[in-house]
């Protein structure tokens, strides 16, 4: 039978099935946070079982880490108790834990892949729904629940029902600076935050074959803003030149062994899937969001559309743009914004800021824009000051931060002010996410770039 | 962990006619710094319940002595964006048993499953339909028969049947969770797991 890359990891994990209901999953790696795993751990605790496979989790801190002074002990008490209690679940339980300080420390879907964590045709899950980033190897990757995350510890399975299959094929050449971040918001703007719910997506064609693997990261990333439950690339000579060597990929015969299979992981022709859709790539311009929601976004260029030409309640919509401050048929064109913030496990990575560093060289941080550029993990920090960057970035008025999820959803101090608007290289633009009242715009780092030079939207297109 | 079994739930509800309600309106990121699965309750739909001073938004549905229940009513695509099983948590600590969508982002729903809230999706129309009756009547009563898998407005016997896989439907009726399951067959795991190639 002919199969999909989704049908073939997939399959190969399946321990069991249960009758009537879910398939029991083996998982081959697991990640774990500060935020969604205590409760797991305490559930560990309650039921007195040990982890099973300790070696196969790996704790990062992350989530409410500070981004500023991070060699001195953390001021918040709630966040401390609970990067605290990670170290000591960690401790006991014998997993890897990357905690602030760490040469490894970073955000947990940056660093996965940076030390070979992350490998083609594994089943990856972690408490975080943009666990779907590791799709970008052929790993089926994705975000579960605390519950979940308990299941993983105490038994390294989860039980799930295996998704429908979506291929998203975009062929063609893209347009000057239209980057991956563009091509996966211009993908959630077609079918909405709802449209792949249910769904396992491949992503196929040139667009995807052509980026770079911290380009697929950043589609795959992306995934489950469409509601998807996660979304992957099939592995090329890419895929494995970048994991060759790393930390934790197999060697020597361990890796012959894994190339085996690693071989197989390709869609099969003829092979069906449940949805498919076709774009082309030269259809995709910069984009930018307007609303509360990752699907409401468009060309930079476009006027914000009618409520009447859009799918869903006309109330919800009208709700969102009020919330933002916008009308309909603006265009968003010299909109002026007060933050810009650079990073996360969707921007967070070197290529970002070298994207970053391209369009702010020779100009200044506009007056009224407060930048956070704040780096994925300490391997792309250490990678921004031997590259150079950083003094293009200090030359040019900007400070960089310490690795962290930081204001992508803001549990540290680092919160968008009320009313204030912020351009974001993160992933959702929902109310409040990155500080009560914030108001986020989603963009690519170099529209990011473009407007923290200029103080307002800016076509990025113009400076190139 | 365990949780309380479901049979059959009757009670008054709480519309939220909106859609896409995300996890950050659930429950702000900000809220999530617990080790200890408490008081989630008191933060649920956090921003659009009270103001920034903490005082409530008299408009909000959550402090509208009109409405009360266990069984939350939203509008498509409830649950979308984070993975946090903190917002399921806070709809079961506020004191929800069940929420009603025609249309739920998979993590949230199985977030749901997971600790025992029951999420029921409907038709557009019925959801129309429980919109328009609880507008009509504050006092508006859903049955949410788990047996025979339907939901029936009290006012007007108005009846459809959702879905539910078996095991889940077990589960949730008998107050079991997935992790009894996956201990009993640890050794078929152990197994699997020796010949795994990665």
């Amino acid at each position: 039978m002919k199969k999909t890359l989704f049908d073939k990891v997939w399959d190969s994990h399946v321990v069991q099935q249960v009758q009537d209901g879910p398939d029991i999953l083996f998982i081959d790696r697991h990640m774990v946070h500060e935020v969604t795993s205590p409760v797991a751990f305490l559930g560990l605790k309650n039921r007195d079982i040990p982890v099973l496979y300790p070696a196969r989790t790996f704790a990062t801190a992350d989530h409410n880490t500070p981004t500023l002074n991070q060699h001195l002990p953390v001021a918040d008490p709630l966040s401390a108790n609970q990067l605290k209690t990670l170290e000591d679940n960690a401790t006991k339980h014998g997993i890897s834990y990357w905690g602030l300080g760490h040469e490894k420390n970073g955000i947990v879907h940056v660093v996965g892949p940076e030390y070979g964590i992350t490998l083609p045709g594994a089943t990856i899950v972690c408490g975080d729904s943009h666990t779907s980033t590791h799709g970008a190897f052929g790993a089926i990757a994705f975000g579960i629940g605390t519950s979940e995350v308990e299941m993983v510890l105490s038994t390294q399975c989860i039980m799930q029902s295996k998704p429908k299959s979506m291929r998203i094929n975009i062929n063609g050449a893209l347009g000057k600076g239209v980057t991956p971040k563009d091509v996966a918001l211009y993908i959630i703007s077609r079918l909405t935050t709802s449209g792949a719910t249910g769904y396992f997506v491949e992503y196929a064609g040139n667009v995807f074959t052509e980026m770079s693997m911290e380009g697929r990261m950043t589609v795959c990333n992306l995934s489950i803003e469409m509601g998807a439950r996660g979304g992957m690339i099939a592995p090329d000579h890419k895929t494995f030149d970048y994991i060759q060597g790393r930390e934790f990929t197999p060697k020597d015969k361990d890796w012959d062994k894994a190339m085996g299979y690693w071989n197989t992981l390709h869609t099969d022709n003829g092979a069906n899937f449940d949805k498919e859709f076709h774009f082309n790539a030269n259809e995709i311009e910069p984009m930018i969001t307007y609303g509360t929601n990752p699907g409401m976004g468009m060309g930079i260029t476009q006027g914000i559309p009618n409520a009447n030409a859009v799918e869903g309640g006309e109330s919800t919509y009208k709700k969102s743009l009020a919330y933002m401050g916008y009308n309909e048929g603006e265009n968003m064109i010299g909109k002026p914004i007060d933050f810009v913030f650079l990073g996360s496990c969707t921007n967070g990575r070197i290529e970002d800021f070298r994207a970053f560093a391209e369009i702010i060289k020779g100009h200044k941080k506009a007056d009224n824009v407060t930048a956070w550029l704040v780096p994925g993990s300490h391997k792309v920090l250490n990678a921004i000051k031997e590259e150079g960057i950083l003094d293009e970035l200090h030359e040019a008025g900007f400070e960089l931060r310490e690795p962290g999820c930081s204001a992508c959803l803001a549990m540290n101090d680092d919160k968008i002010p009320a009313g204030k608007y912020a351009v974001s290289t993160s992933n959702r633009n929902f109310e409040g996410r990155q500080g009560p009242g914030s108001r986020t715009l989603l963009a690519s780092p170099i529209v990011a770039a473009a407007a923290a030079i200029t103080g307002k939207v800016t076509d990025p297109r113009t400076l190139l | 962990m365990a949780y309380d079994k479901f049979t059959i739930l009757k009670s008054s509800v709480v519309p939220l006619p909106i859609e896409n309600v995300d996890t950050d309106q659930i429950i702000p990121a900000r809220f999530l710094k617990a080790t200890e699965r408490k008081g989630f309750g008191d933060n649920l739909f956090r921003d659009w319940r009270y103001n920034q001073d903490n005082s409530p938004k008299a408009d909000f549905v959550l402090n509208d002595p009109k409405y009360s229940g266990k069984i939350l009513v939203g509008g498509k695509n409830f649950g979308s964006g984070s993975s946090r099983e903190h917002a399921a948590w806070a709809v079961y600590d506020y004191g929800f048993r069940c929420v009603v969508s025609s249309f739920f982002a998979d993590i949230f729903k199985n977030n749901c499953l997971n600790i025992g809230v029951l999420p029921v999706q409907v038709s557009e129309s019925f959801l129309a339909a429980i919109f328009d009756a609880v507008e009509a009547d504050p006092s508006t009563e859903l049955i949410v028969d788990l047996h025979n898998q339907t939901i029936t407005i009290g006012a007007t016997s108005s009846s459809e049947s959702f879905d539910i896989n078996a095991y889940k439907k077990g589960n949730m009726t008998n107050g079991f969770d997935d992790i009894d399951y996956l201990l009993n067959i640890q050794d078929t795991i152990r197994d699997f797991a020796a010949n795994t190639p990665l």
